[in-house]
């Protein structure tokens, strides 16, 4: 199953340190098969709203930029507690913060 | 959920991420994987009876390895049997617990694909140790009983250790063959859950999964080969059209009528991104790679019509020098019959159904059919009983 992991800014600044253990994380998890993809997404981004026939597109920020989600992760697990696993170690790796997991249905 | 659940489904999960290399480093120390997995277990026991109590730990997996490696340890000393045995467990306990290397988990792997074993034991073993599968959960993904997988995973276990079948570095110049080997037993896996040969479904995708998590590994940890990124790329582009195999009714859907717009396009592209690291390696291309490169052909089309079926034929034509099996040579004839026309195909069909081994293939009379059809010799072609069509994986594939 899938499950698609979306983190929010961190206040802790990227150091060397990060660097490494989070490069070490991504290869272990590639390697496991678990990592499918990932990427990080720009702060602000662009909403576009409709409402009947009206189309409006609204450049961001949308949010406080703590509450922005900052990058994502799709997984492929057997469980839902190997997503939450999954997620811990990546916590444990990028100090403070929330990340959200929601399992992604279709095409499979 | 209580308090207990909830931990039991932690260990359960962190011993699934994990115990393909605790296994591994355990192997390395006690030189017998049977004996490695029942410390690798005990240690599991120990997780369930102490994380209740004092909560899942910092770093799972280096908690587990260390707790095993203690109990291995005691084991070996226990035991008493070598000195040489004393020093690599020193050696071994000076390294940081989590960090097993990964020639480790690739030996583990040659270890369960051994030639030794048959192919059942084989693949019972690789999913017990390196998948972190149950007996129960091998058990009802291979629609067998518990008991069969247990003992398939005895016998494997037994006979290893009787033949002595060490944990020692390979010779370089047998990766290669014991590679090969490797790949079969993953394939094995993919291809029972993607033509599923027994049970009601066409279809069980947790050995789909299993055997991507597998090749995705094997990819990571071999030397570079291009037959395991070949592999990778068949399994990662035969998953990506899995969900349009399979009809609102159960039924079986053909190639060429599957909803493209509903294949996965991010396994497509890691199958892509795959035969890019084959091509990368270079060599001659083995038959996984052909079959990855003829999935790339039917994956690349848009439409069904705008399938290279020229590249698919001549590819089969390779294919079949490297393995004449019924199954390729039969899919040759139908892709020379799409490349070339009808005529070509049945020509090819009519000198298949004079050799011996095909005479009675059961495919070959529908595949025969279809040609005959095609040429307006619907008389001819009408004999074929209609449920003897060939399934979508068997056509031109």
């Amino acid at each position: 199953m899938r499950y698609l992991m979306t983190t929010t800014a961190s206040s802790a600044a990227a150091d060397e340190n990060l660097h490494v253990e989070m490069g070490k994380f991504v290869e272990e998890l590639t390697a496991s098969g678990v990592l499918l993809a990932t990427g990080g997404l720009e702060p602000d981004g662009t909403r576009v709203t409709s409402s009947g026939d009206e189309i409006t597109v609204t450049d961001g920020p949308f949010a406080e930029s703590k509450d922005a989600i900052a990058g994502f992760a799709l997984v492929e697990v057997r469980s839902k507690e190997e997503a939450i696993e999954v997620t811990r170690r990546f916590r444990r790796i990028v100090g403070d913060g929330a990340s959200t997991i929601r399992q992604v249905f279709g095409p499979q | 959920m209580t308090g207990h659940e909830e931990t039991h489904r932690t260990v359960d999960a962190v011993w699934k991420l994990e115990s393909a290399r605790v296994i591994a480093g355990l192997t390395r120390m006690v030189r017998d994987v049977g004996t490695a997995e029942e410390l690798a277990q005990d240690a599991l026991l120990d997780a369930l009876e102490t994380w209740p109590v004092s909560g899942t730990p910092h770093n799972p997996g280096a908690w587990l390895m260390t707790v095993a490696k203690r109990r291995a340890v005691d084991h070996i000393r226990r035991e008493r049997r070598r000195a040489a045995a004393h020093e690599q467990v020193a050696r071994d306990l000076d390294r940081p617990a989590a960090e097993v290397p990964n020639d480790d988990v690739l030996r583990l792997l040659f270890l369960c694909a051994h030639p030794l074993l048959p192919a059942p034991e084989r693949t019972a073993l690789t999913l017990r140790l390196v998948g972190g599968l149950s007996a129960r959960e091998t058990a009802r993904a291979f629609l067998t009983t518990e008991s069969t997988i247990t003992r398939r995973v005895a016998a494997a276990k037994r006979t290893l250790a009787e033949a002595h079948v060490g944990f020692e570095e390979l010779a370089p110049e047998a990766i290669p063959e014991r590679v090969a080997s490797v790949l079969d037993v993953i394939y094995l896996v993919f291809n029972e859950g993607y033509s599923a040969t027994a049970g009601e479904e066409l279809l069980r995708p947790e050995l789909c999964q299993e055997a991507l998590r597998l090749g995705r590994l094997l990819a990571e940890v071999a030397p570079p080969n291009a037959e395991v990124y070949g592999l990778v790329a068949l399994m990662e582009l035969h998953a990506a059209r899995a969900a349009t195999r399979i009809g609102p009714n159960g039924e079986p859907v053909q190639l060429h009528l599957q909803n493209r717009g509903r294949w996965d396009r991010l396994l497509i592209d890691r199958g892509f991104a795959a035969m890019l690291r084959a091509r990368e390696i270079g060599g001659p291309p083995g038959p996984y790679l052909l079959q990855a490169a003829i999935a790339v052909c039917h994956a690349q089309a848009r439409r069904a019509e705008d399938t290279d079926w020229e590249r698919i034929a001549s590819l089969y034509a390779a294919l079949a020098t490297l393995s004449p099996t019924p199954v390729v040579r039969l899919n040759q004839a139908v892709a020379v019959g799409m490349a070339h026309g009808a005529k070509a195909g049945l020509d090819l069909v009519d000198t298949l159904a004079s050799d011996h081994a095909l005479r009675d293939y059961h495919l070959l009379p529908s595949v025969r059919g279809d040609l005959l059809e095609r040429l307006g010799r619907h008389a001819e072609g009408a004999r074929v009983p209609p449920r003897g069509r060939p399934r979508e994986q068997r056509r031109g594939e």
